[in-house]
């Protein structure tokens, strides 16, 4: 696999010193909660199917920062990093991945679908693709109350062999919707390559939908939120959806499960050498805006962070048996709602 | 009061809730300029404007899955399918999200959608168009499933499918269509899920289905009575999810025999379900095992008299109860 050409998207004026500085601690943040997970697997904490979004921080970070907080995400399996980066308390995403009832989704959910409507975080999707037609839903809606909140819909270059990838893009467009459709390009749908699965590039078959369709540097995090930001812009302006594809890379398997037999280590390390987090980190120390030791404190804070999210989840109880029928409809009490 | 057509009864119950709630609109293929496929969305563009009465490209999976998204984000959809084969391409949606997002948001979101789509074989349309789908979606928790026999009741669900929270998969046969009833005028009608209705009662036999097949009980119903002097209770279910099971059991304990009826399958179908749960809550009442009278089990055929061969009828239905004396 190689990595395109990048479309330049930067315009405007850059990130001032303090969204660098969350840009930074939120990436920061993610990877650590991340190689947390992995290790709670191994113990045993965690099971099911576990998606480790480790490498491709910058997308999260960078695409998420650029919302408002009315505006609505919709997102794939590999979610864990834009809960995070939407402001999702740590302490509930582990006490999810936990299976526990102070989970985001009271443990009924897992990694793989996260929820948190008070975050207009409206979950992750497991089904490939399956989210990109609620997107659509999400923009209609934002339509039809004149609002000028937008939807955000992440899902990875594995959706674009989906048929509801192709409705969703085709629905945005001649609905004309608040739709900023961002594409995590990591290179494989699962173990395949995208040069085998797909007969284009992704952001040119967007483009074929006729919305504004770019390439960006998934890796860099300045650029993501820049790309966003016009992406945004664009789409509350009643101009239709937008479509970004980033390109990126993620370190670990597909999930826990993966022995890795499609690439070599040392395409992992050829990425890891391009690493969002120790670039934004070499940049900002360029720019005078943060120096190894302050550096070096975000890194401990993250850690505590992450270790506190691991006790709360711990000390969070088992969904009680008498539970098992919750949630299957919600009450009707006469009205809908 | 008044006697209608059961398409002009959905079109009234649909109008009548986008009268009363802003947040109601429609979506589907054709249901705008052309009218619904089967008339029933005719004249609510013209009132409601495109905005409300949305036609849509032929994107099953897409458009419900827009549905989905509305609903999460306030609004209630009715999404028209125009018949339930192509709710097959749009399983994903109906299925994984729909059905599920309350439970495993542990009950963050809802989803007030409801799903109208048109049912049943009998039209010579072939094996993909003649589909009978109503007893694999009540296999899946999180849905109700809707299935009126006649206009008033048609009338009084719709609109209280417009008023439930969660999805609701409405299911109209194709053949009910032009089936005239009376049909209430008080815009506050509303019919409660899980709550079926005797038809017909009599003491000899309980006669059980949903939709379409309720027809084919009431006309058995007659044949036993002219032709054989027995008299058969007739149970419309009306939901068959909630199901409303007592009605059904409390019949069956008095007149000690059961025939369920569906245009479905018969192998592996929702019959065998009530059949077994009758099994499990009177066994002790019956005097003959449940008899299933269902659709045989083949891919429907485009041959009129196949097809008719493949259909239950009321003739299966007598005989039925015969065998069972």
């Amino acid at each position: 696999m190689s990595v395109g050409q990048a479309i330049p998207t930067m315009v405007g004026e850059p990130p001032d010193d303090e969204l660098q500085q969350r840009f930074l601690y939120e990436m920061l943040l993610i990877r650590r909660f991340e190689e947390k997970c992995a290790e709670m697997y191994t113990r045993g904490k965690i099971r099911g199917f576990l998606h480790l979004y480790t490498g491709e921080e910058a997308c999260a970070v960078g695409a998420i920062s650029a919302l408002r907080d009315d505006d609505k995400i919709v997102t794939h399996y590999r979610d864990h990093g834009h809960a995070l980066a939407r402001g999702v308390e740590p302490n509930r995403i582990m006490a999810e991945l936990f299976a526990r009832v102070g989970g985001t989704n009271e443990g009924r959910g897992g990694s793989m679908h996260i929820f948190d409507v008070s975050k207009n975080f409206l979950g992750g999707y497991a089904i490939v693709a399956g989210h990109m037609p609620i997107a659509v839903g999400l923009g209609l809606a934002a339509n039809l109350s004149h609002e000028d909140w937008a939807a955000l819909c992440i899902f990875g270059d594995g959706g674009v062999g989906e048929g509801e990838f192709h409705e969703a893009l085709n629905l945005a467009a001649i609905w004309k919707l608040p739709v900023v459709w961002f594409c995590e390009n990591n290179g494989y749908g699962m173990g395949v390559p995208f040069d085998d699965s797909l007969a284009n590039d992704v952001y040119k078959i967007a483009a074929a939908y006729q919305m504004p369709s770019v390439r960006i540097d998934g890796m860099d995090v300045l650029e993501v939120y820049s790309a966003t930001q016009l992406a945004l812009a664009h789409v509350r302006e009643g101009n239709g959806p937008y479509f970004i594809e980033a390109l990126t890379y993620r370190y670990r398997g597909h999930s826990m499960a993966d022995p890795e037999l499609y690439r070599t280590k040392a395409e992992v390390e050829e990425y890891r050498k391009r690493d969002a987090i120790e670039r934004l980190k070499r940049s900002m120390i360029a720019d005078g805006l943060i120096d190894e030791p302050t550096y070096q404190a975000l890194v401990a804070q993250v850690g505590a962070e992450v270790d506190e999210a691991v006790a709360f989840a711990d000390a969070s109880p088992e969904p009680g048996l008498h539970t098992l029928y919750d949630h299957i409809t919600k009450e009707y009490e006469g009205e809908s709602g | 009061m008044t006697e209608m057509r059961m398409r002009d009864a959905i079109r009234e119950a649909m109008r009548e809730e986008m009268l009363r709630d802003a947040r109601v609109f429609l979506m589907g293929e054709d249901i705008g300029a052309y009218g619904g496929s089967y008339a029933c969305t005719r004249g609510l563009l013209d009132e409601f404007g495109p905005e409300r009465v949305r036609d849509t490209p032929i994107s099953e999976s897409g458009i419900v899955g827009a549905g989905v998204g509305a609903a999460l984000a306030g609004f209630i959809p009715m999404v028209e399918i125009m018949t339930i084969n192509f709710s097959l391409v749009a399983l994903d949606q109906i299925v994984n999200n729909a059905s599920k997002l309350h439970y495993m948001s542990g009950g963050q979101v809802n989803v007030p959608l409801v799903l109208r789509m048109a049912s049943g074989g009998g039209s010579q349309l072939g094996a993909t168009h003649s589909h009978s789908l109503e007893g694999m979606f009540a296999h899946f928790p999180g849905l109700t499933v809707v299935c009126p026999a006649f206009p008033g009741d048609a009338k009084g669900l719709l609109k209280r499918s417009f008023r439930e929270p969660n999805p609701v998969v409405f299911i109209e046969h194709t053949a009910l269509y032009g089936a005239r009833g009376e049909v209430p005028d008080d815009p506050d009608h509303l019919v409660e899920f899980g709550q079926a209705a005797t038809v017909r009662s009599g003491k000899d036999v309980t006669l059980v289905g949903y939709s379409g097949s309720v027809h084919q009980c009431y006309r058995a119903a007659d044949m036993l009575a002219e032709e054989h002097g027995l008299t058969a209770d007739v149970i419309d279910l009306r939901t068959i999810r909630p199901l409303d099971m007592s009605s059904v059991i409390r019949s069956v304990r008095r007149t000690n025999r059961a025939v369920v009826v569906e245009d479905d399958w018969k192998f592996g179908g929702f019959a065998g379900e009530i059949a077994a749960q009758i099994m499990e809550r009177a066994f002790d009442w019956l005097d003959a095992p449940v008899a299933r009278v269902a659709g045989k089990d083949v891919p429907m055929p485009y041959n009129r008299n196949l097809e008719y061969a493949a259909l239950p009828s009321e003739e299966d239905v007598v005989e039925a109860v015969l065998s069972m004396l």
